[in-house]
């Protein structure tokens, strides 16, 4: 049978990937892969967590926390297409004027 | 100590999540990210979380993925390895999620969480007991949550709409 720390080593296997995604890649949309795959491992943690206690508080959690990574997938993605229509391109490092 | 579903699962997952950043083709990645969602929803119900793992299966598969695969289809990038992915960047990168790895993987060795074991005979939720708490307790987190989702998915299209072909289409109404 397994056991909590089981989950948790995959959930922060999962998270050093999603930091070498978020430092290595600078196509935006390789970025928002690297966010999903952060945001998954977190509940991948929770879940773990809540079968362990037991309480259902943690599935609740991570219904919400599904539902805000979905919110700021939709935004991510179209502020993705605006930059494409500005810049013809969504490599970040081309997206100087956002500076200013 | 580890059963071979789990290990199974394990090698989908991670194997998906790499091959999602490191796959030559965007759309080959964002099918890679689906399937490594796909391997999260099945951890969920080796733990006992039937509904979560729909859910997530209902979103991250069903609605993310679909969008991020658009998405790819929409803006059409024809290189994907850049150039400005240089080799000093990549081996940053690798040098800080090992570093990262490592501590907390030596935290979490080192921890009490060790320690910790899954009760065998714990009741097993059902979606009752979670729509009880999300009707009752959290109605008002629930509420905002929509409230959110509502305004996200607004300025979503808000921000992708484009004036021009609107402005043209006008006088032919």
């Amino acid at each position: 049978m397994n056991q909590p720390t089981d989950f948790l080593y995959i959930a922060v296997i999962l998270v050093s990937i999603g930091i070498y995604g978020l430092v290595v890649k600078r196509n935006a949309l390789r970025l928002i892969f690297s966010i999903e795959l952060i945001a998954n491992a977190v509940n991948l943690a929770l879940i773990a967590f809540s079968r362990m206690l037991p309480s259902p508080e943690g599935q609740i959690f991570v219904l919400f926390s599904i539902a805000i990574s979905a919110a700021e997938v939709a935004v991510g993605l179209g502020i993705i297409i605006v930059a494409y229509r500005f810049y013809k391109d969504i490599d970040i490092t081309e997206y100087q004027n956002l500076k200013n | 100590m580890v059963d071979s579903i789990f290990v199974g699962l394990s090698i989908i997952t991670v194997g998906s999540a790499i091959l999602s950043l490191e796959s030559r083709e965007l759309l080959y990645g964002g099918i890679a990210l689906a399937i490594s969602m796909l391997g999260i929803a099945g951890y969920f119900i080796i733990l006992d979380a039937p509904f979560v793992a729909m859910f997530q299966i209902a979103v991250y598969v069903g609605a993310v993925a679909v969008l991020i695969i658009f998405t790819v289809m929409l803006v059409r990038a024809p290189n994907t390895v850049t150039k400005k992915e240089t080799r000093k960047r990549k081996i940053t990168g690798i040098l800080l999620g090992l570093a990262f790895l490592l501590l907390a993987g030596s935290i979490l060795g080192s921890s009490a969480v060790t320690q910790l074991k899954f009760n065998e005979d714990a009741p097993v939720f059902d979606v009752q007991e979670i729509g009880k708490g999300l009707l009752t307790y959290y109605s008002p987190v629930l509420i905002v949550l929509a409230l959110t989702l509502a305004s996200a998915v607004i300025g979503a299209l808000a921000l992708a709409r484009r004036e021009d072909i609107e402005e043209r289409n006008e006088p032919t109404n």
